[in-house]
């Protein structure tokens, strides 16, 4: 500390134009954290606001009502469906992403067949949303109707690449040592697989599986065509339409009349919350179980 | 550590008494997961082949007819089965160029607050306010642009386009709103939602500067500007510009939250105050009423889209070098 400098770099020496230079750098970093952060502010202000003048018991349960025009509850069907169909991928999509992901990091290792399959999750998880509802459109939709199903395929292929690269960079976490002990004890590949390597991944894979379901959950353009528009609950997967928070958002919110528009907002409310709950849940497990 | 060798893990003899399965059925039961996780891996390029052939199959019939014509023609009237896309496809450019030129400034300033200039306790705040953007829906931020946003900023719109009127290039591009509903709400929109994402590349990217070239920095007496300029900057360009790149493709593909502020109108222009289309809000505002030949162009319109956000991805991926999100790698190999 003490050393005796030459120069003098203390930073009350420092030229005064690379200190304004360091101070204007410093105001611009500082500065965008507050613009990204003062939208994000008035947006969740906003659906606070307006969400919970209408957000309660009877707008949680009941129908959708017919008539756009008039005021009055109803989000019942939405929830429901939102829950329905989001499970529903959920099941298609996360067991087919772990096992995949585990084909790449774990049989796969450095095989062309295994690059293959990584470059290809990329290039799905870019596909455009409206793209994945269009492409259930024409495989599914157009032969066997809308349905809380086709809704769950389309958000099912969107959550697939999300879900192997997450798992994928999880199981790359757990130790080989672990996976040497387990050989050495004489465990076939399987066997090890099941019970060594993705217990120790396994936070990190809820987590991340949490995190696309959260995405899933909020997601619009692909349920816009797959699932129809219902009023009323429906419970049946497969048959009939069904309805949905975020296209009954999307609805609602192009109508001009005030108690569409306030429909919208409950709507946005309770699917943030959803959402929300979803994400925070995906960090408690990531933090608590952290992998080291 | 570096060449780990690959395990043989046949066992040479019959498994231990009380393993649970004797040899034959193990093996079979192996190779049956391992087939399990190969047609896995395998339903993804399934999956992708499927996209392309059956909506391609599905756009055929309205791009036999348009030929060329459907990107380069400008009229869009379904009513007489005129379906020239060229409008929404400027507008897809044109909204996202409005969305990148906000987001990346902020988006890097957010990443270089967070893993350089941050105090701790900032710091876990504004990862998680960046956090919460990510997650919040997109129809949600559209909800908000069309209800809140638009009729308030029209009035910036007015008094800008007031202030720019005698400025030969800038009264085309600013000239008078019509409402709040514009490409450039749709830009702010889009730049709000793909910001969390360049942001969280970035951040990764800055983070494998190695710590010596910054101490280097430091001990040469730059201030911290300096440091990031001669340090983190130059060994982090390639992964910004992909950084950048990934946000294009989520903005360009990026539906709903356009479709409800971009005002919906079919025109070329470069007026970014006034209403105007997007290409993937085109597909959401008109599939449901469309039929026949209407809907094979808009299906058309997402291969076309889709094919756009291929190459913007792939170029990505071969500036950075290596898939980021893949990039933290700790444990192994």
């Amino acid at each position: 500390m003490a050393v005796p400098s030459p120069i003098d770099l203390t930073s009350t020496n420092v030229q005064r134009s690379r200190r304004l230079r360091n101070h204007l750098a410093t105001s611009f970093v500082y500065g965008s954290v507050l613009v990204a952060a003062i939208p994000l502010g008035f947006v969740l202000f906003y659906v606070a606001k307006k969400g919970a003048g209408v957000v309660d018991l009877a707008f949680l349960t009941k129908d959708i009502p017919i008539v756009t025009r008039l005021p009055g509850p109803g989000m019942g069907p939405a929830i429901a469906g939102t829950l329905l169909i989001t499970l529903a991928a959920t099941l298609m999509a996360v067991p087919l992403g772990i096992l995949a992901a585990v084909y790449v990091t774990e049989y796969g290792q450095g095989s062309r067949l295994a690059g293959a399959i990584r470059f290809l999750s990329d290039v799905m998880a870019g596909v455009p949303s409206i793209v994945m509802g269009l492409f259930i459109y024409t495989i599914w939709v157009l032969r066997f109707g809308q349905s809380a199903f086709a809704g769950a395929l389309a958000l099912g292929a969107l959550m697939l690449p999300i879900v192997i690269r997450s798992t994928e960079s999880m199981l790359r976490l757990v130790p080989n040592a672990l996976r040497e002990g387990s050989a050495a004890l004489g465990a076939s590949r399987s066997r090890m697989i099941m019970t060594v390597v993705l217990p120790a991944a396994l936070p990190g894979i809820t987590s991340g599986s949490l995190l696309a379901v959260a995405r899933a959950a909020g997601e619009t353009a692909p349920l816009l065509f797959t699932i129809g528009a219902a009023r009323a609950v429906n419970p049946n997967l497969f048959e009939g339409s069904n309805a949905a928070l975020s296209t009954q958002i999307f609805v609602n919110a192009q109508q001009p009349f005030v108690g569409a528009q306030n429909r919208a907002w409950g709507a946005a409310l309770t699917l943030i919350v959803i959402v929300l709950l979803l994400t925070i849940v995906a960090r408690m497990v990531s933090r608590r179980f952290t992998l080291r | 550590m570096t060449a780990t060798p690959t395990l043989d893990l046949e066992p040479a003899g019959p498994p231990p008494a009380g393993f649970g399965l004797d040899g034959k059925r193990r093996r079979v039961a192996d190779g049956a997961f391992r087939l399990a996780a190969l047609a896995s891996g395998l339903s993804v390029l399934a999956i992708l082949l499927l996209i392309a052939v059956s909506t391609s199959q599905k756009a055929l019939p309205a791009l036999r007819q348009e030929g060329i014509g459907y990107v380069t023609g400008s009229r869009w009237a379904p009513n007489i089965d005129v379906f020239g896309a060229l409008a929404f496809v400027s507008g897809t450019m044109i909204v996202s160029a409005i969305a990148l030129a906000l987001a990346v400034p902020v988006s890097f300033g957010i990443a270089l607050f967070l893993s350089e200039f941050a105090p701790r306790r900032l710091r876990h705040i504004t990862i998680y306010v960046i956090d919460m953007l990510a997650a919040v829906p997109s129809v949600v931020f559209g909800l908000w642009g069309l209800i809140v946003l638009a009729p308030w900023i029209v009035k910036i719109y007015d008094w800008i386009a007031d202030k720019v009127d005698p400025v030969p290039v800038l009264n085309i591009l600013f000239g008078k709103p019509v409402n709040g509903r514009s490409f450039f709400t749709a830009g702010i929109i889009l730049a709000l939602m793909i910001t969390p994402i360049i942001t969280s590349l970035t951040r990764e990217v800055f983070d494998t500067v190695p710590p010596g070239q910054k101490e280097a920095a430091w001990a040469l007496g730059a201030t911290r500007w300096e440091m990031v300029r001669g340090a983190i900057l130059p060994h982090s360009r390639t992964g910004m510009i992909g950084a950048v790149m990934l946000g294009l493709g989520r903005a360009m593909g990026e539906t709903i939250a356009a479709a409800l502020v971009i005002g919906s109108s079919a025109r070329l222009t470069l007026h970014l105050f006034s209403s105007g289309d997007a290409m993937a809000a085109v597909i959401a505002n008109q599939f449901g009423e469309s039929g026949g030949l209407h809907r094979s162009a808009l299906v058309a319109m997402g291969v076309v889209l889709f094919a756009m956000t291929i190459v913007v991805n792939m170029v990505a991926r071969a500036i950075a070098g290596k898939t980021p999100s893949a990039a933290p790698v700790r444990g192994r190999r």
